[in-house]
């Protein structure tokens, strides 16, 4: 390496330099607010006369018996949407890669498409489609699949419905990247050796397509098990997640610490879900091929 | 019966992009709808009222306005601060390296709601006043980490013997920056900005959260909500995904011209036509 700097501590130097403002700011307002959520979520008293610190740590039990059920919808929604989104990712991303020919492009954009409009806007479109009197809920009503019920909006179905549309396009690009990545010549040297087309694709394609599968259900889990837009747009209190609770304990009834306990105890959930997942699955999926220095 | 099954991805396959873009159309079909009540939610009647009258509610311009100020300086802050850290990952090699990736990525492994949460923990405790302010503070944290993604992404492919050839050629190092290695970054980085864009004008949970009495396009709409949402919000979003996809593909286009400028220049053949020795020494040196 000629040139840069001739001055070799300086040139240590550099790196720090050009790190430095971006990570204060990452440490000052995503680092050190975790600390003041956690210390927030310890504190007992009320609004009126002001939360004082006393490692109260009953908040966390109480929240959680207080918001069990919320907590519970917010996985079980969150995972049967990332399997449907999944479901429906898989084969998009396949078509996108292998098939779509000089269409690739146009297809990737439509993918992304979706984030062009505003999320809540998207999701009010989904109340326009959904709602009672629409064509998609009438011809499925006719066909008897709503159990007797004529309205789709205010039930699990739509809400996970929402949230599966909302966050597919996180689950079709990790996995159209590691599908693209795949040499084909080694499906072709797996249809040599005389497997059927299946084989190749469950021995060889899947197990390759592996990291984008494992980092797209991350990136829809995640999002998706903090979401309460599509609630409130699609549900109703009856289907009420566990960023609902937090929502309006932080906001309306200003229950701070109940509210920083919920959302503390997401988040160790989250992080120890994500760890599990890479231990299980790889770690370079979450943090990006770890290239080398140039 | 085998065309079917031959054909079963295409077919699957299509019928998800209908998917994706079924509400996109409604969006936009909407906007020239002519509601009886005061829910723009099912269709009533083709008016075209929405379009000529877009900017004629004073609180919704107000947000918009708010929106787009917010949009931009963020961008700004969080373009810069990206691509510095983003120089820094790709290039140096310095203690602290995997902790400094791994505060990158942590952020995108969290909930919005949680981002939000800490965030007001933190103003709550020092009884920071809501508003303006906090809102930057927000979006240029939580752009940060997709700007990083984007122009490492950018730089990993990068060809060093250019800006090698610069110094060699007398450049300082500052020109050498200003005139090659910006100039070839640049699709990235505009990339980056974009996105970062996107997701400010587009948040609605942190700044939920932490906008006070501040309103924002998507917090507009939110509180819009609960007494119908005025059509032109409709033809608005239209607008804004009209010029988000002039400006994706004047990116996409500006990156397509990159690429074959760089593709003119020659790669490791040496100048000559007839192969030299092959891996002389000091033939490909850098």
């Amino acid at each position: 390496m000629n040139g840069e700097s001739s001055n070799p501590r300086r040139r240590r130097l550099i790196p720090y330099a050009l790190l430095g403002p971006g990570l204060i700011w990452l440490l000052v307002f995503f680092v050190i607010p975790m600390y003041f959520m956690g210390e927030l979520a310890l504190r007992s008293g009320t609004l009126e006369t002001g939360f004082g610190f006393s490692w109260e740590f009953s908040n966390f039990s109480d929240a959680l018996s207080r918001y069990d059920e919320n907590f519970i919808r917010s996985f079980l929604y969150a995972g049967i949407a990332t399997l449907i989104a999944l479901l429906i990712a898989y084969p998009l991303a396949y078509m996108i890669a292998f098939r779509a020919g000089r269409w690739k492009n146009a297809l990737l954009f439509v993918v992304v498409a979706p984030f062009f409009t505003t999320y809540l806007i998207r999701t009010i479109a989904w109340t326009t489609i959904l709602s009672d009197d629409s064509f998609v809920v009438e011809t499925i009503g006719s066909l008897g699949l709503l159990g007797g019920s004529d309205r789709l909006l205010a039930t699990p179905t739509a809400v996970i419905a929402g949230i599966t549309y909302n966050f597919l396009p996180f689950m079709v690009l990790p996995i159209y990247a590691s599908l693209e990545r795949i040499d084909t010549r080694l499906i072709e040297a797996a249809k040599d050796l005389y497997s059927s087309a299946a084989q190749a694709f469950w021995r060889v394609t899947l197990p390759l397509s592996a990291p984008g599968v494992v980092a797209g259900t991350l990136l829809t889990f995640i999002p998706a098990a903090g979401d309460y837009i599509n609630v409130i747009f699609l549900g109703s209190s009856n289907q009420s997640m566990v960023g609902n609770a937090i929502q309006s304990l932080y906001l309306s009834l200003r229950d701070y610490p109940t509210a920083a306990a919920l959302s503390f105890m997401l988040m160790a959930v989250i992080l120890a879900l994500v760890v599990i997942y890479i231990r299980f699955a790889g770690s370079e999926a979450l943090m990006g091929d770890e290239e080398e220095v140039r | 019966m085998r065309w079917l099954r031959h054909h079963a991805v295409t077919i699957f396959g299509s019928l998800a992009v209908l998917y994706l873009l079924v509400p996109i159309a409604v969006i936009a079909i909407f906007s020239f709808n002519d509601p009886e009540g005061k829910f723009n939610y099912s269709w009533s009647g083709f008016t075209l009222d929405h379009w000529t009258g877009a900017f004629s509610i004073p609180s919704l311009n107000d947000a918009l306005v708010t929106s787009l100020q917010l949009a931009a300086l963020s961008t700004l802050i969080a373009t810069i601060l990206g691509t510095m850290i983003a120089l820094a990952l790709v290039r140096h090699d310095f203690f602290g390296r995997r902790l400094a990736n791994f505060l990158i990525v942590v952020p995108l492994a969290t909930p919005e709601v949680v981002i939000g949460a800490a965030l007001l923990s933190l103003f709550v405790s020092y009884n920071a006043a809501l508003g303006f302010t906090t809102l930057l503070i927000a979006h240029v944290m939580f752009s940060i980490s997709f700007v990083v993604i984007v122009v490492r992404s950018r730089l990993i492919g990068f060809d060093r013997g250019l800006e090698e050839a610069a110094r060699d050629l007398g450049a300082s190092a500052a020109t050498t920056f200003r005139t090659v290695t910006l100039p070839l970054i640049m699709p990235g980085v505009i990339g980056a900005a974009l996105l970062a864009f996107a997701l400010s004008i587009d948040d609605f949970v942190i700044s939920n959260f932490n906008s006070g009495q501040t309103e924002t396009f998507p917090l507009y709409i939110f509180g819009a909500a609960q007494r119908g949402i005025p059509v032109e919000v409709y033809t608005l979003a239209t607008i804004l995904f009209g010029v988000t996809v002039v400006a994706m593909l004047f990116v996409i286009w500006q990156q397509a011209r990159a690429e074959r400028m760089a593709a003119m220049l020659p790669d490791d053949e040496p100048y000559g036509t007839t192969p030299a020795i092959p891996s002389a020494p000091g033939a490909t040196g850098g």
